[in-house]
């Protein structure tokens, strides 16, 4: 655990997603950060204005770059042309983190353009497992997979979501993107205990962790509804989780992720300082060796 | 794996049809999911298309209040969904849908501001090139056109409109005129610029993007300067 999984080598300290409002900021101000991270999809243009930016940046600080669009858990194949862009982009940038998301988001040609979720059952483990191999190897290097957020769950299911993860983990050798709000998200709106649902995924592969903010709504039985909004800061009850994190991961490098009502720079400083502090400050778990 | 496939499409169609039922496989605590939190899918889905559509075309969003925008974008995502999962593609189509949106009918120009704000994310997002530079004298080879260059012609004064519809822009004169806009989009460098040409520079800017020759005239200084053409020699 001293290292992170081969499929990060961003630096253990705090990051920031990077937003199109802060690249005069970031450039005139060059900020104490430790990494940006972007949506991969967002630099699929030939040039201009986002290319050049991210290129200044990418030049002063380590990269992560995010996917969001190759729909892993699509029961179609994996789209050769989206990947080939991907790869086209990792080639240019050559991030320190490339991740994606245990999710589907097209069908039959259309993008749904949200993160929807997927039966834990066999046959979709080996279909996920599949395209995970492809992408590693159209990447030539292992990928981060992310947890997901849900806000409900499918009648079949042959493992619940942890052992899923670990399973495909286990299978393809990808890393683990943490996603602490999406943990708190989901165990909230499942009525699972996060501390169990953590100590079940394989928290010696995570090479990054996500924090962001939710939204709190009601379902339609008065039970708390938590939407991943990603629209406000980051909410004390995943402060105290991303703690806990931390004694089970030891430091990691930690993303605060804003894609809406995106604040002054200042702010989202802020609050990846507050992440830096407490991942620094981390102390490597004990661990046992195996057999 | 045709089962996964058959429940993702009823769960595609149900997202983008809310009078469709709430997918029957699905469940949310031991008991079948209700449209309380399967409607959290489908108002990502269409908050973030709309979303989407506003911030790419912002001055249509100026013109018809955010309201009407929302519900003419609402109605555009759920028959145009998006073809890739590049975004900054999405939008494509939406001037059109817009010319035969009945409810947008008295605004006559709205159409033809839509194209001129989707050439402009077009030109954005467009490859790099060098602008050619005027040097006094043009070989026989035929013009390059840069990769960002966009003619858009409207019988409305579009370039006017959207210029006074710029989030920081100067109060709209009072009278339009009557007369119609011709304008370039493109990009030379890093900004993004729109300017009103005449009839001639667009019929050459035309003529280049078709692969007809373009031949020395007056105009092609003016459009050097205005980075219509690409200097010769592989895009960046």
């Amino acid at each position: 655990m001293s290292t992170p999984t081969p499929a990060s080598n961003l630096p253990r300290r705090g990051g920031v997603g990077l937003k199109p409002c802060h690249y005069r900021t970031i450039l005139e101000t060059r900020p104490g950060i430790g990494f940006f991270e972007v949506h991969a999809e967002n630099y699929m243009g030939a040039g201009g204005p986002p290319h050049r930016y991210l290129t200044a940046i990418r030049d002063i600080y380590p990269l992560s770059i995010h996917g969001v669009g190759l729909s892993l858990g699509g029961a179609e194949p994996l789209d050769e042309a989206h990947l080939a862009r991907l790869a086209a982009l990792v080639a240019r940038y050559q991030p320190q983190a490339v991740s994606e998301h245990l999710a589907w988001s097209s069908h039959d040609g259309a993008f749904l353009d949200d993160l929807l979720p997927i039966p834990y059952i066999r046959e979709v483990l080996e279909l996920v497992c599949g395209h995970i191999d492809r992408v590693q190897s159209a990447l030539r290097r292992p990928m981060l997979l992310e947890n997901p957020a849900t806000y409900l769950g499918y009648t079949d299911g042959d493992y619940d979501e942890p052992e899923f993860i670990a399973e495909v983990v286990r299978r393809t050798g990808c890393g683990l993107l943490l996603d602490v709000s999406n943990v708190h998200v989901s165990c909230t709106n499942h009525a699972r205990d996060p501390h169990d649902y953590l100590q079940r995924l394989p928290l010696e592969t995570v090479g990054e962790i996500h924090l962001a903010g939710f939204a709190t709504r009601q379902d339609a039985q008065g039970r708390p509804l938590l939407i991943d909004s990603h629209d406000r800061r980051v909410d004390e009850t995943v402060w105290v989780l991303y703690s806990d994190v931390l004694r089970l991961t030891g430091p990691m490098p930690t993303l605060i992720e804003r894609d809406a009502d995106i604040p002054a720079w200042d702010e989202l400083a802020s609050e990846a300082a507050r992440a830096e502090a407490a991942t620094i400050s981390a102390e490597e778990p004990l661990r046992v060796a195996a057999g | 794996m045709s089962r996964l496939a058959d429940s993702q499409a009823t769960f595609a169609a149900a997202l983008l049809g809310p009078e469709l039922p709430v997918p029957p496989d699905l469940r949310s605590l031991g008991v079948p999911a209700g449209a309380d939190r399967f409607g959290v899918y489908r108002n990502n889905v269409m908050v973030g298309l709309i979303e989407g559509l506003r911030e790419a075309f912002p001055v249509v969003c100026r013109l018809v209040g955010d309201e009407f925008f929302r519900a003419m974008a609402g109605e555009f995502a759920r028959a145009n969904p998006p073809r890739s999962p590049v975004m900054l593609e999405y939008g494509t189509g939406f001037a059109e849908f817009i010319k035969d949106f009945p409810p947008a009918s008295s605004l006559s120009y709205l159409a033809d501001v839509a194209r001129l704000e989707r050439a402009w994310v077009e030109a954005y997002h467009a490859a790099e090139a060098e602008p050619l530079a005027f040097t006094g004298a043009v070989s026989g080879a035929p013009l390059r056109l840069h990769p960002a260059a966009r003619v858009i012609r409207s019988r409305f004064p579009i370039l006017t409109i959207w210029q006074a519809n710029q989030a920081d822009a100067e109060p709209p004169p009072l009278e339009l005129s009557d007369e119609g806009d011709i304008v370039l989009v493109t990009r030379p460098a890093a900004e993004v610029q729109a300017c009103r040409v005449s009839e001639k520079a667009a019929a050459l800017i035309e003529a280049a993007a078709s692969g007809n020759p373009v031949y020395v005239g007056l105009e092609l200084e003016v459009l050097w300067s205005l980075g219509a053409f690409a200097a010769s020699g592989a895009d960046a």
